[in-house]
């Protein structure tokens, strides 16, 4: 059964039909690279799936039952986390309360609570040592590189264990030795048997990582394939508009 | 409802006027291979790099001076007068702090003096206790505080626009309130009052101790709590922490009026030690209070804040008065360099920020 499955997903900002019928659907520790040109709608699929927006219509299944997202919160307790396309970490904090941000954990002293730090780094420590990255708790993120802040965001969506990980463009502003750690890291999540939708403009990262591909062209999916019965050529065709649909 | 996405929505900053548009796109990919001298946040490395360690230095260096220039700097007399003056913009600067961590501002304060030294005036004057007054006074810092805070965090103005409309709407309404009149009868228990105002306990201003007690309450604030923690993420990145399920505009509405709070315990104070209440007292405080807290390391940008900024930069603009009046120039000059001194803390903070890249 699917984990997730999106039914004529319609998002409308105003006069701009953002995306039109779009459906979806990804199994459990599946891997599919979401695609298109800029202004595609795939952030905004993306947003949608997270609970950033609600859709204008259409549905949202979860494991077969409906459900609405009114606020991220939701979609998180759904067991859905989000890496945003900027990120959303905070330059001025360290990795370790970034990865905490929003949920933070607390001790008792007498009667007052207090941030745990100890147990925060400690944790998050674990979570960047589990996703093989070298990444320090306690560095401020101003002072990270592109790998590192994609590390950090991608930690973060560990600390409720979901089943879900969208990822939209992490490759996008770093550098060729980064891309690698940053695909090294999805192929973690995927062995860790969460599924992933990858937003990427790389044909190689959605080659190398994903099981599936699947295309949008102004607001409507044109193309959903396995890996393995397409090809990098007939993607971009399809990104274009080049082939019609396929 | 989920945010439906408008052109405000999509700032950084809900506490900050669109005007200020921050340098988003940083190249990380440029500094991938170039990170060599890591940060860590710990360590005495880490003091060295903070602004009030360096102002800490400034005062002590003035001070030296001061002690050669005049026989009358380091009595005790003077150590006195110059703690408990500080102490009543230290107290508002505190507040103000967390304001401009927000990357907001409140330049409000200085008439919500004015105005809170009206309403306690008025209900001590009708012969409440100093307990009930104490509600009052704060009670209306509380409701200024609120309205900056909604009309900032909801509605979306920028702060320098609010809270100058509320600067000078408190300043007359505190006018109306009195009737323009002097207020210095404060009830049956005005030696109380003038006594927690104006006295001291084992030598040291009751005010200094507030600040004292204030700081220390505000430093684990900073350090050990969730809204302190959310307040500093708010100042960084708004929208992350939004976006994290921070609820944005409630801590920004709660700065507010924690800023105003802190403001009201001073005027309770400085009522006490003045021994009258009138309309137009604190006015021009914003300036003082937003220097004191800029020179104490807060970045008009957000996200960065000190407990002991506040107590530090307001010791350094004190010291300065105190210092022209010893060394015989005219008081005239004194807000000249309370402003030559702000500058210089922002210059120090840009260089400071330079070498640290
Ligand atoms: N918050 C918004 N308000 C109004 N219009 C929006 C908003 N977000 C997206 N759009 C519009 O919706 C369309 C799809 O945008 P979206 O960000 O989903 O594209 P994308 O495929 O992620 O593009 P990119 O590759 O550039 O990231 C665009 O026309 C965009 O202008
Ligand atoms: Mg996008």
């Amino acid at each position: 059964m699917s984990l997730l499955e999106l039914e004529s997903i319609t998002k409308s900002f105003g006069a701009i039909h953002a995306l039109s019928g779009v459906d979806l659907s990804i199994a459990p520790g599946e891997a599919v690279g979401l695609m298109g040109d800029n202004g595609a709608g795939k952030s905004t699929l993306m947003k949608i799936i997270a609970g950033n927006f609600m859709p204008t219509s259409g549905e949202i299944r979860i494991d077969g039952q409906r459900v609405e997202f009114n606020k991220p919160l939701d979609a998180r307790e759904a067991g859905i986390e989000i890496v945003y396309q900027d990120l959303a970490l905070c330059d001025n904090l360290t990795a370790g309360a970034n990865v905490y941000l929003g949920r933070e954990l607390k001790k008792k002293v007498g009667p007052f609570s207090m941030l745990d730090y100890a147990a925060m780094y400690a944790n998050a420590g674990k979570l960047f040592a589990g996703l093989k990255s070298e990444t320090r708790p306690r560095d401020l993120v101003k002072q990270m590189s592109g790998g590192q802040r994609q590390a950090v965001a991608i930690a973060r969506t560990q600390l409720s264990d979901p089943k879900l990980v969208l990822m939209d463009e992490p490759t996008a502003a770093i550098s060729v030795r980064q891309v690698a750690e940053v695909l090294a890291l999805i192929k973690r999540l995927k062995e860790t048997g969460h599924a992933v939708i990858l937003v990427s403009h790389r044909m190689p990262d959605v080659f190398e990582v994903c099981d599936r591909v699947a295309v949008l062209r102004r607001g409507t999916k044109v193309a959903d394939k396995k890996i393995t019965d397409t090809s990098p050529e007939e993607v971009t065709g399809l990104i274009i508009g080049a082939i019609e649909a396929a | 409802m989920t945010d439906e996405p408008t052109d405000q929505d999509l700032r950084r900053h809900p506490g900050r006027g669109p005007m200020d548009k921050v340098e988003e796109s940083v190249d990380h990919a440029a500094i991938d291979d170039e990170i060599t001298s890591r940060q860590e946040v710990s360590g005495f490395g880490t003091i060295l790099r903070t602004q009030p360690f360096w102002v800490f230095v400034a005062i002590i260096a003035i001070g030296l001076v001061m002690s050669f220039v005049s026989d009358a700097f380091m009595t005790e007399r003077n150590m006195f007068n110059i703690t408990r003056n500080m102490a009543f913009f230290g107290i508002m600067a505190l507040g103000m702090s967390a304001v401009i961590c927000t990357a907001g501002i409140d330049l409000s304060v200085g008439s919500l003096l004015g105005l809170c030294a009206i309403t306690l005036g008025l209900t001590l004057q009708a012969g409440w206790g100093v307990l009930p007054g104490f509600l009052v006074c704060m009670a209306t810092a509380a409701v200024v505080g609120l309205i900056n805070g909604v009309l900032i965090a909801y509605l979306r103005l920028a702060p320098f626009v609010v809270t100058l409309g509320m600067l000078a709407m408190a300043r007359s309404i505190a006018m109306v309130l009195s009737d323009n009149k002097m207020i210095y009868e404060f009830g049956p228990q005005q030696d109380l009052f003038e006594w927690i105002g104006g006295e001291s306990v084992l030598g040291v201003p009751n005010v200094v101790w507030v600040l004292g007690i204030l700081t220390a309450i505000f430093w684990w604030v900073w350090k050990f709590t969730s809204w302190g923690r959310w307040v500093i993420a708010i100042g960084g990145n708004a929208q992350a922490a939004k976006l994290s399920g921070i609820p944005v505009e409630r801590m920004i509405v709660s700065v507010y009026v924690v800023c105003s709070m802190c403001t009201g315990v001073a005027a309770f104070m400085f009522i006490g030690y003045t021994g009258s209440a009138t309309n137009g007292m604190g006015v021009t405080y914003e300036l003082n209070v937003i220097a004191a807290t800029v020179i104490g390391g807060a970045n008009l940008m957000g996200g960065v804040v000190y407990a002991l900024g506040a107590p530090i930069g307001a010791a350094l603009v004190e010291l300065i008065r105190n210092s022209l009046l010893l060394a015989g120039i005219p008081a005239l000059w004194q807000q000249f360099f309370v402003g030559l001194f702000l500058i210089l803390a922002v210059l120090l903070e840009q260089i400071r920020n330079r070498g640290g890249k």
